[in-house]
This record gives C-alpha cells, sequence and structure tokens, in this order.
C-alpha cells in the first residue's frame, strides 16, 4: 500500500497500490471504517489480479474535492517562495506518545527486557 | 526558488522531487531514494485469499502499549504486534508526518481491526499471529535492506504467512 506513488515506483515495489492521500493515511481516513474496508478489500483484489510485476494500481478514493492539500506538503512557507526547516530534531531516545507508555515500558524492560522488542545489532549483518 | 507547476487534480505529489528542493534549499546534498532497476521479483499468490494466511508490517511507528517507544535517529529496530492486540493499547510516533489521524484511528496506518474484520468475513483465511512495525525514518536504506528488512522476512517465513500487507507512510 502506498500514499507516495514516485517513491513505490523507484523501490520497483513487485506489486502496489496507491492511494492519493496526504501521508498518514495510507489504508484510509481515520473513522472511516467503511472506506478502510473497501481500501484493503482493493488491495486484496489487487494482491488476486495484478500480474505484471511493477504494476502500480491507483484506487479510486479522493482526499478532498480539490487537490489543495497537496500545494502545501513538504511546502510551510511556499506562498513566500521559501523553505523552511520544519524537520523535528533527530533524539535518541524513545518518543512516547503517553507519559503513562513510558513508565509501563520501563517496567516492562526491568522485568523480561521487553521481549517483544527487538533490536538488531550492526553486526547481524554478517551473518 | 521557483517549484514546479501545481500538480493537477489527481496528479501524484511527487516526494522524491519535494525532497530534492526542500534539500537543496536547505543547502543538504540530494538525499538517496532506493531505486531498484530492471523488473522486480514476482511470486504469484498460489492459494485462494480466504485460504490465506496474511502478515501485516507497517513503518508507521506503531508500538504497544508497554513496549519502549521508537526514538528518532536512524532507529531500525523493530516491534512485535500480537494481532489480537486491541486497538486503545496502540500507540504511534514517528517525526516525519502529522500523527493526529494516526493516533485517533491507528487503522489508517495500521489497518489491523480492518484485517480482523476481513478474516471474520472470511475474505482472508486469517491473520498472522504477530504483525511487525518499525518507524520507518530511516536515514541509511543500507541498514534496512541489510539488517531490518531480512530480520523482519526471516520472522515472516517462520510464521509461515502466505502473503504480507506492507503498510509504509
Amino acid at each position: 500500500m502506498s500514499s507516495a506513488y514516485s517513491i513505490t515506483r523507484s523501490v520497483n515495489t513487485p506489486r502496489a497500490v496507491y492511494l492519493d492521500f496526504p501521508l498518514g493515511h495510507t489504508a484510509g481516513r481515520a473513522g472511516d471504517k467503511a472506506l478502510q474496508r473497501k481500501v484493503m478489500i482493493d488491495t486484496l483484489s489487487a494482491l488476486d489480479t495484478i500480474q505484471v510485476p511493477g504494476t502500480i494500481r491507483t484506487l479510486p478514493y479522493r482526499w478532498a474535492d480539490t487537490d489543495e492539500w497537496k500545494d502545501k506538503v513538504m511546502r510551510p512557507n511556499s506562498e513566500k517562495g521559501q523553505h523552511a526547516d520544519d524537520r523535528v530534531e533527530r533524539s535518541p531516545d524513545p518518543q512516547y506518545q503517553l507519559e503513562d507508555d513510558r513508565q509501563a515500558a520501563e517496567l516492562n524492560l526491568a522485568k523480561n527486557g521487553c521481549s517483544d522488542c527487538i533490536w538488531l545489532a550492526e553486526q547481524d549483518m554478517a551473518r | 526558488m521557483v517549484f514546479r507547476k501545481q500538480p493537477m487534480s489527481g496528479e501524484p505529489v511527487d516526494y522524491i522531487q519535494r525532497t530534492r528542493e526542500q534539500y537543496a534549499h536547505l543547502g543538504y546534498p540530494p538525499y538517496q531514494w532506493v531505486n531498484n532497476p530492471g523488473e522486480p521479483p514476482f511470486v504469484p499468490l498460489g492459494k485462494a485469499l480466504r485460504d490465506a494466511r496474511v502478515g501485516l508490517v507497517a513503518s508507521g511507528g506503531i508500538y504497544r502499549h508497554g513496549q519502549v517507544a521508537f526514538h528518532y535517529k536512524d532507529d531500525f529496530s523493530f516491534r512485535l504486534i500480537p494481532t489480537t492486540a486491541k486497538l486503545n493499547e496502540l500507540r504511534v510516533t514517528h517525526f516525519a508526518y502529522d500523527l493526529t489521524d494516526a493516533r485517533a484511528d491507528p487503522n489508517v496506518v495500521f489497518p489491523l481491526e480492518t484485517l480482523r474484520d476481513l478474516a471474520q468475513l472470511s475474505r482472508i483465511g486469517e491473520l498472522s499471529r504477530y504483525a511487525y512495525t518499525f518507524m520507518g525514518g530511516i536515514y541509511s536504506s543500507r541498514k534496512v535492506k541489510e539488517i531490518l528488512a531480512p530480520a523482519i522476512a526471516d520472522r515472516l517465513v517462520k510464521d509461515a504467512v502466505d502473503v504480507v500487507i506492507l503498510v509504509p507512510v
């Protein structure tokens, strides 16, 4: 599943579906269970029916009546013709959604090392 | 800087081109996007979907309450999420997209409930025991290709999945 056509084209996946929505909605719109299901049924159907390697099938859903949302993507100050560096600082500390998550994770870490968190060492390459 | 003309209705946002413009403006060298030329490997689905075990892999930064969250500095670790997990146990963290909707409804980047419903309706055979999640803002595509992707692929093979839904952001 993809919402970034050019990237998926470049990666050259065996098969893909393309949903023309803003990033962060690859599988549909929040709270719209019916659309989410349609998108997934179309995805499964693509899996079943695409026969030409590299095919990207565009799904027939639109984010909005117009494509205005596309103008500002990665162009926070585009009306001034400028780019602001709006990227978030790359912190090496876990970025919890909720403070309560941090406490639960630290407890879990102390107890069993978070057995369902898989950290991969660079050395694993040489396996 | 002069931008390319606005996309016409229905024309995809070209994220590669926009990243190039943004990096150029910030004075950075262009990002090296993954490019795999030639015909991609292709394995036809060997059975009916209603008999297939379906895997789920998502790069949107999903973790489960109780797990260590992802960090934002080339984190190439991954998490096992039981596909029986409750929606309200799921969390989302990522530096490169607006998380508002994903946090309100994780299905938009991690269609767990959607797939569970389709299994219930016998549109797919079953969901694999675990979904695998990571935080896709990893600058080194080499680390993904040589370390992370093979580790997840190994798990999927051991889980004996017939097909995997990949959900990037």
